[in-house]
């Protein structure tokens, strides 16, 4: 047998603010959806059993079609409760807008978050290393992340940490993320992308400050530079065999991707047409 | 022959070569049986010919039944699949394979199952109710009905010769430019959508007019049924936003035909304007769908409560404003983009809005049944099915409509169990309750009522075995689209919805049984008097199956629910229109125009994918020239005898 339950691990269970806010919303948007869901359940199924024409005691009134009280009354449940979640939704989307910086007392790290075919490559521009398939951070930072494709759409996404964001070629958007405890999270591409799409997947890895500080170090110890060619080789399609790291990166590789993603092609080549 | 060659034909994949070889023998079947039964001219003058719109909404319902079979079985592929590749299993259809899967089973069900089921009710319904002889373009009717038949049988041949889409059912540049796409998958997706779409369009233009310009004397709009109102809406959001569909596809269409940049990630292009455009049209698409479905649950509830609608005007002003609101939404879809806060809380809000005159209809059903007399037909089953699930699928709809919540629910399973829970009870639910409403005005006699209420209760408990569990699997991570997953934890769930999918696959057998069974027991389940529910509206006062005037003498309407009203009356039957009766009617000949517009569309269509030139340009010069042939036609229409139609009327009335 498992040992999670199946919604452990996923957007009921943050590690985060940006996600513990989520699920906040989450909840109490469904408890005021089913205030009206439940007694409408319940009412359908008490009015089809008492109006059955079998039942004698049920009193009858085939032509009554209207009632300027009910009219009124039905078509303000509704609106009452639109107009209370859409407060909700006005008020979440400003708080919780992916570009807004997380409120905290520590300078947030920036990592710049690339989707190749089938894989995630986490640039630290201020760092000077990579990493692919494990973007490893320190626990209580807020992040700044950046992220393009170099290929097609995909959408990054570590739900215990919170809202996922598109990646789109040519394009950057902007996601402010924490982690609040040290831990490792599943990280995954929700937007369909192609054949290795299922394996786009990553680990969010949180680590207190000093752990974070070691795996800095053992990074850097390590000789593999991400230059013009490891990148190319990085970019070919095929899913990732294992996650790898690299130091040094070449300077503004993230800016390099995102010219040469949109750039114009060299020649035209034109599909041919006709038989 | 372009790129076509015998390579195309998938001779190592045995499951699309052995399903594709089941459709090609069951075809092959039906052929005989008519060829020695000697239906072959009857089929021919009478059905696939036939300008009149009864035939062609039963022709259209009839190819959304096959093709659900067809989008069904890909779903059973697409939940086995799941059910198996958990931790380190695959499972066993590959990716390449599995991404076919889901990218046919959504255009599939969407294009040829929803949108033919809803056009082909409306179709046989709509004339009839508003008192009308015929559609008011009888043989634009016939051609829309074949071009959507075409792009069906289009999809259908990707099976066998060449591959589908792996894009998912909106083909998002730049994964469906020829750089990521380089196959033809994407290409039977363009060309099969563009030629039913243009049917669709036809069809839409079609029916708008014949609301707006051929109801009977008497019918304002203030006592339109239920029904046409929601039809109307319908069909105006069919005209405003299948041209956007349209102009997307050419546009993709440029990009992979000839090198054009609208949507690729270089050289200028931005696949977000992609995005925005698909869903211009495909948000309005979902009320294209689901306002019919509102209409038939709006006919179903007052006719088997023995009572007159709630709130008849609160009903047709919140059809309107949900066809309105309806193209201010399409944002939602995308709230991940980034769009900004103050952009995503518009549409989440104009979103949640459409809740409002959803809730009201839902209201004004419960009242219709308070006070009424509940006759558990199954056309009523359905709709109280409807009631039970569609709010949850609305509820679940409004919390993804919260932009923060949507962030964290996007593209999962959550989604998935979502828009399952909208289409299949709101549209699918509709589709069934109309069928099993209308079958006897079709045909003259019901169908088998045992057989019926066991396939309702497959599909229903089916349902939430199936789709339940999508909701749990979201919240845990789970995304769409993913062909296996590394959670064991996740997989008992995935074979609960495994079976609640084998559950509805027996309620489609057992549909198929109910047809069967009433067409052998037909005699016993005859309804001679055209009326067999105590219907409210114009259609019931025809009899059953309609002559092809639908009405000897147009009647004269007075007020809401006319046929109900005519009963109840001293005369006990509806007041013909003045002047009705004398004249002789005209009737549209029947054309082969649909038919062969439609293959030649279909050639077109093939010889595009292949890039077979002379094919493409010579099986559009054919359209053309059918068209002008028929434009140079003058005996268009049949004189219809004021005797023959008064022995028809003696007849059905004895």
């Amino acid at each position: 047998m498992p040992s999670v339950a199946p919604w452990q691990q996923g957007v009921l269970d943050p590690h985060g603010p940006i996600a513990a806010a989520e699920r906040t919303i989450l909840l109490n948007a469904t408890v005021i959806m089913l205030a009206v869901i439940v007694p409408v359940i319940v009412l359908t199924l008490v009015f089809a059993w008492w109006f059955r024409a079998g039942n004698r005691r049920a009193r009858r009134d085939p032509d009554w079609a209207y009632s300027g009280a009910i009219e009124v009354t039905v078509w303000s449940i509704p609106a009452l409760v639109i107009l209370f979640l859409g407060g909700i939704a006005w008020i979440g989307s400003h708080d919780l807008d992916p570009a807004r910086p997380v409120a905290s007392r520590s300078p947030p790290l920036t990592v710049q978050v690339v989707s190749l075919d089938w894989k995630w490559l986490f640039i630290y521009p201020d760092l000077g290393v990579a990493s692919v398939n494990r973007m490893v951070v320190p626990a209580g930072t807020p992040l700044r992340l950046r992220l393009t494709s170099a290929s097609v759409m995909n959408s990054f996404f570590v739900p215990q940490l919170g809202s996922q964001i598109y990646t789109m070629g040519g394009m950057t958007t902007t996601l402010h993320l924490l982690a609040d405890h040290p831990g490792t999270y599943a990280g995954l591409s929700a937007n369909f992308s192609g054949d290795g799409f299922s394996d786009m997947r990553f680990d969010a890895v949180a680590l207190p400050p000093d752990d974070f500080a070691r795996w800095l170090a053992g990074v850097r110890s390590g000789a593999q530079p991400l230059d013009a060619a490891h990148y190319a080789a990085l970019a070919r399609p095929g899913v990732a065999a294992a996650a790898a790291t690299y130091a040094p990166v070449a300077p503004a590789l993230f800016e390099t991707i995102l010219a040469d993603t949109s750039k114009a092609p060299a020649a035209t080549t034109m599909p041919a047409m006709g038989g | 022959m372009g790129n076509l060659s015998w390579d195309a034909i998938p001779l190592h994949e045995p499951i699309p070569l052995v399903s594709g070889a089941v459709v090609v023998l069951a075809l092959l079947a039906v052929l005989a049986l008519v060829v020695l039964k000697g239906w072959g001219p009857v089929l021919w003058r009478e059905w696939i010919t036939s300008t009149d719109h009864k035939r062609i909404g039963v022709m259209y319902v009839l190819l959304a039944i096959v093709m659900l079979v067809r989008g069904f079985a890909d779903a059973l592929m697409m939940r086995s699949q799941l059910a198996l590749a958990a931790g380190n299993a695959r499972g066993y259809l590959p990716p390449s394979h599995f991404d076919q899967v889901f990218s046919a089973h959504g255009t599939i069900m969407i294009f040829f199952v929803g949108m033919a089921f809803m056009v082909g009710l409306m179709n046989f319904v709509v004339p009839l109710q508003i008192g009308a002889r015929d559609v008011a373009f009888p043989v634009m009717n016939s051609v829309s009905f074949w071009l959507t038949a075409a792009g069906a049988l289009l999809i259908n041949v990707s099976l066998v010769v060449g591959e589908f889409a792996r894009t998912g059912w909106l083909a998002y540049p730049p994964l469906s430019e020829l750089a990521y796409s380089p196959g033809v998958g994407v290409d039977y997706w363009l060309w099969s959508l563009q030629i039913s779409g243009v049917g669709t369009l036809l069809s839409g233009i079609n029916l708008t007019t014949t609301i707006l310009k051929m109801r009977t004397p008497g019918m304002g709009y203030g006592r339109m049924p239920i029904f046409t109102w929601t039809a109307l809406a319908s069909n105006l959001l069919i005209i405003a936003a299948f041209p956007i569909l349209t102009g997307s596809l050419a546009m993709l269409a440029l990009d992979r035909y000839l090198g054009f940049h609208f949507f690729t990630n270089d050289a200028g292009g931005n696949m977000m304007m992609y995005v925005n455009l698909i869903w211009a049209w495909g948000h309005p698409e979902v009320y294209i769908l689901v306002l019919p479905a509102f209409g038939i649950y709006s006919e179903v509830f007052p006719t088997f409560s023995g009572k007159r609608l709630f709130g008849y005007r609160s009903m047709a002003a919140a059809t309107m404003g949900i066809c309105i609101v309806s193209f201010m939404v399409w944002l939602h879809h995308f709230f991940t983009m980034g769009a900004g806060a103050d952009v995503n809380a518009f549409f989440g809000i104009a979103t949640s809005v459409i809740a409002i005159p959803t809730g009201v209809k839902i209201f004004n059903w419960l009242f219709t049944m308070y006070g009424g007399t509940l006759r558990f037909e199954l056309p009523l089953m359905w709709a109280i099915g409807f009631m039970l699930l569609f709010v949850i699928g609305g509820a679940t709809g409004v919390l993804l409509a919260i932009p923060p919540a949507d962030f964290q629910l996007h593209n999962s399973q959550f989604l998935v169990a979502h828009f399952h829970n909208v289409i299949i009870p709101g549209v699918l639910f509709g589709a069934f309750a109309g069928y099993n409403y209308w079958f006897p005005k079709a045909f003259g006699f019901r169908l088998h009522r045992g057989l019926g209420v066991a396939s309702f209760w497959c599909w229903f408990v089916g349902f939430l075995l199936a789709f339940m569990p999508l909701y749990v699997l979201g919240l845990a991570g789970a995304t769409r689209r993913m062909q296996h997953y590394p959670q064991t934890q996740w997989q008992p769930l995935m074979i609960v919805a495994f079976a609640g999918a084998l559950l509805i696959l027996a309620g489609i057998v057992l549909m198929l049984a109910q047809l069967f069974a009433s067409i052998r027991q037909r005699e016993r389940l005859r309804d001679a008097t055209g009326d067999p529910w105590d219907g409210r509206t114009l259609e019931w006062a025809t009899p059953s199956p309609p002559p092809a005037w639908n009405f000897a003498a147009l009647p004269q309407v007075d007020g809401i629910d006319a046929f109900w009203e005519a009963k109840r009356s001293e005369a006990g039957v509806l007041k013909p229109a003045e002047g009705e009766g004398a004249r002789p009617l005209h009737m549209p000949r029947p054309t082969p125009l649909g038919v062969v517009v439609a293959f030649f569309a279909f050639f077109a269509g093939f010889a595009a994918v292949w890039h077979i030139a002379w094919m493409a340009w010579g099986a559009l010069a054919c359209i053309v020239a059918a068209c002008l042939v028929r434009a140079w036609r003058t005996d268009r229409e049949v004189e219809i005898d004021p005797a023959r139609v008064a022995a028809f009327e003696r007849g059905a009335r004895a």
